[in-house]
């Protein structure tokens, strides 16, 4: 696997940073919501305003993910909120230091200055946590605030998954207000809206600075017993930055209130471009970032390609001779299988948060490429393993009676014999890789994923479909690809019967 | 038609000379030889010598340990005890493969490879070897012609082929590369009888056309006595006679012999 990183990154040279070399760009991440893209590209435009050279990693996944990676600089800075940094950052790194909800913004840098990140101070506005639910449903049901909640219990709510696993989140809230809520699921957060709409879910956590809250006529419950903390958007960066990078985000701070982050916020929503919302803070007519359709398509697809490609090579590589391995008798083959099998069954999701906490790997390409490198191996595996054990005694023995040496026996005999069960399980690691490969864009590693994850944050169908149907067009390329790759690889004799 | 066959085979100006073995030299032999799996005996401790350029047969009820025996020979089983010898060199890891070349192994469905046509099932360990093209083709010319195949078969896979026409391709390729002994382990089984008749037939005109070290392992005394010049009746692990098919017939050493003998016969053969 430490050879695997080594080639994809070498591969992949250049676009890896580097932060500490100051020819490489400034890399600017985000997290996955509308907000965090938005504060990104207004990031990007400052740099770029005062002459770096910068590369955007937008909708990088959560908070752990990002923070990793800014430990490991493998982005330079993000935009975060204070009260995330107290409670799931600092907090369970060392929980006796007692940060607490009043914990000053001092206090926060000198907690950060030992992972060599620094914070830059208020951009202005604070995106707390809120319930919301339809402005009519919450009257007539005569809800204003949270602890009006307490009842109607059954009134059903729907979370984003962040929000109810956090401590300072929905745990927090419940045991404060004593709330019992009965009909609690969790959905992704603008899925969510979409379920309130229509009326599925009466209540949703929302950001205070949320677009939709507007648009769509909701109204937040008060805060009656002051639960949320502040969560005041700061920028934080790695400290042996480029000092210019600090000198931009610095010239943020205090200039977004909320009301203007709103606005913000509804525009990007609104035109469906993050960039267009820069160019309005920044208040430029034309924003220089315009792609169209058929270039992003091309540069999706073609990382797309990239990031399965190398996965499945690496995948054939190391999971053939393992399978030859596996094929064997004894228990080594029931250890081999076991341990490809399980790294299968961890959620794609976990493994790559698993995967960019590795220092050698971080956000990029080269953990996804990783991720699917793992995941692709337990089919060829087990195919190659199976496929050689199928093998008649015969053949097995007659073979080997011949005269031939092993190796020879193995390369002239048993591997054409198994080569249609090794390309069933060629075939099936790359259509899942093609499909996992979307997750990529989680952590920064770009393709086809990339336009699904920002449609599903701006609610576009449209730019869901570009990825979405790209990649399944692609998955059916690579079946039809195989289907003629059968008659190039398989052998003749193999193909004239059901031999 | 043996006698057609025969000085077909002989008169034939592209034959090589036949292959006498240099000085009648090496016999096989197990010294002491036992095998057990998994606590079953399948071969009782057990000296055997083969007799140099003659055909031996293996014969004996289910179990008795005839394939057992070739098995070991060709090394694809290790002996539990004892030792076995080839021209005086013991088996062992090390000589194993290049005595396995020096053999030629025929098994009951052929054993060839499904993915290689016929001439490549038959080329394959030449061509390993990196023996010349040129030679080889000629030696399977020759060898279509003693086994009475004919050479655009070659150009099939095994699924295409007869079985007889396997078995004939299967024999073509253990006589490759000249071999000193050839082991064959119920060649003919799985053939239907009329097929089976014809080749037992060209196989004594081949063997004797050979002159080489053979060991045959069959369950049909008809075949022993066709093919043999030395019959070894195996019972449960052990040599219960060895010895010419007349021998066994006129002086069986117990029992157990003659009641084999006369159960097959009863069958009405020979």
């Amino acid at each position: 696997m430490r050879l695997l990183a080594l080639v994809s990154a070498a591969l992949l040279a250049g676009q890896r940073p580097v932060a500490s070399a100051p020819l490489q760009p400034v890399v600017i991440g985000s997290k996955k919501f509308t907000e965090s893209y938005v504060l990104a590209e207004i990031a990007n435009r400052a740099m770029e305003r005062s002459g770096l050279s910068t590369q955007l990693r937008p909708g990088m996944g959560g908070t752990i993910i990002l923070w990793e990676a800014l430990r490991q600089g493998a982005v330079t800075c993000y935009p975060e909120y204070t009260g995330t940094l107290r409670e799931v950052i600092l907090k369970p790194i060392d929980p006796a230091t007692g940060m607490t909800s009043t914990s000053n913004v001092q206090q926060l840098r000198e907690r950060l200055a030992p992972f060599g990140v620094g914070m830059t101070g208020e951009l202005g506005f604070n995106n707390t946590y809120a319930l919301a639910m339809r402005r009519q449903r919450a009257d007539s049901l005569g809800i204003h605030q949270i602890s009006d909640l307490k009842n109607h219990p059954d009134l059903p709510v729907g979370l984003s998954h962040e929000f109810m696993g956090r401590a300072d989140g929905w745990p927090g809230l419940c045991s404060r207000y004593g709330l019992r809520m009965r009909n609690v699921r969790g959905t992704d957060h603008t899925l969510a809206y979409l379920a309130l709409a229509k009326g599925e879910i009466n209540i949703i956590d929302a950001y205070s600075t949320d677009a939709r809250i507007a648009e769509e006529d909701l109204v937040t419950l008060r805060d009656d017993q002051d639960f949320f903390p502040q969560y005041q958007a700061v920028f934080l960066y790695r400290l042996e930055a480029d000092p210019r990078v600090l000198k931009a985000l610095r010239s943020l701070e205090g200039t977004l209130p909320e009301r203007k982050m709103i606005q913000l916020n509804a525009l990007a929503e609104r035109t469906r471009d993050y960039s267009k919302a820069a160019a309005s803070y920044f208040h430029e007519r034309n924003p220089s970032h315009h792609h169209p359709l058929s270039a992003n398509l091309a540069r999706w697809t073609g990382r797309h390609l990239l990031l399965v490609g190398l996965s499945l090579s690496a995948s054939i590589l190391v999971g053939i001779p393992l399978g030859i391995w596996a094929g064997r008798p004894g228990g080594l083959s029931e250890i081999i299988l076991g341990i490809t099998g399980v790294v299968q069954t961890v959620p794609s999701l976990a493994l790559l948060a698993v995967l960019v906490s590795i220092p050698m790997l971080g956000i990029g390409p080269q953990t996804a490429i990783v991720a699917l490198f793992l995941y692709g191996l337990l089919p060829i595996v087990r195919n190659t393993a199976s496929g050689l054990q199928d093998i008649s005694r015969p053949v097995r023995e007659s073979s080997e009676a011949l005269g031939l040496e092993p190796r020879a026996r193995l390369t002239k005999v048993f591997l054409p014999l198994a080569s249609r069960s090794i390309l069933a399980g060629i075939k099936t690691s790359a259509v899942i890789n093609v499909g996992t490969a979307t997750l990529a864009a989680l952590i920064g590693a770009g393709g086809l994923g990339e336009p699904i994850i920002s449609g599903l944050n701006l609610n576009d169908r449209a730019l869901i479909l570009e990825g979405a149907v790209p990649a399944a067009l692609l998955a059916l390329l690579v079946q039809t690809g195989f289907a003629f790759l059968d008659r190039l690889l398989i052998p003749k004799g193999l193909r004239l019967s059901g031999a | 038609m043996l006698d057609k066959l025969e000085r077909d085979v002989f008169d034939s100006d592209v034959m090589e000379t036949p292959q006498v073995p240099k000085g009648f030299a090496p016999p096989i032999e197990l010294v002491g030889v036992s095998k057990t799996f998994d606590s079953v005996v399948a071969l009782s401790p057990l000296d055997l010598k083969f007799e140099p350029g003659k055909t031996s047969v293996l014969i004996g009820p289910s179990g008795c340990g005839k394939s057992t025996i070739l098995r070991l020979i060709i090394g694809l089983i290790q002996p539990t005890t004892g030792e076995i010898r080839f021209e005086n060199q013991v088996l062992k890891p090390g000589n194993l493969l290049e005595i396995r070349r020096r053999m030629g192994y025929v098994i009951q469905d052929g054993g060839l490879f499904p993915h290689l046509t016929a001439r490549e099932n038959v080329l394959l360990l030449a061509r390993h070897l990196h023996r010349a093209e040129e030679q080889m083709r000629a030696r399977l010319a020759e060898l279509c012609q003693l086994t009475r195949l004919s050479e655009s078969v070659l150009a099939r896979y095994p699924v295409e082929l007869s079985g007889g026409q396997r078995q004939r391709v299967s024999l073509i390729r253990a006589l490759m590369l000249r071999p000193e002994v050839l082991l064959l382990d119920e060649p003919l089984a799985a053939l239907d009888p009329m097929v089976r008749a014809t080749l037992q037939s060209e196989l004594k005109a081949i063997f004797q056309h050979l002159r080489q070290t053979v060991i045959l392992v069959t369950h049909e005394l008809a075949e022993a006595a066709w093919l043999g010049d030395q019959i070894i009746l195996l019972r449960q692990g052990a040599v219960a006679q060895a010895g010419p098919f007349d021998t066994l017939r006129d002086c069986p050493a117990d029992e157990f012999v003659s009641e084999f003998i006369n159960t097959q016969r009863k069958l009405g053969l020979p």
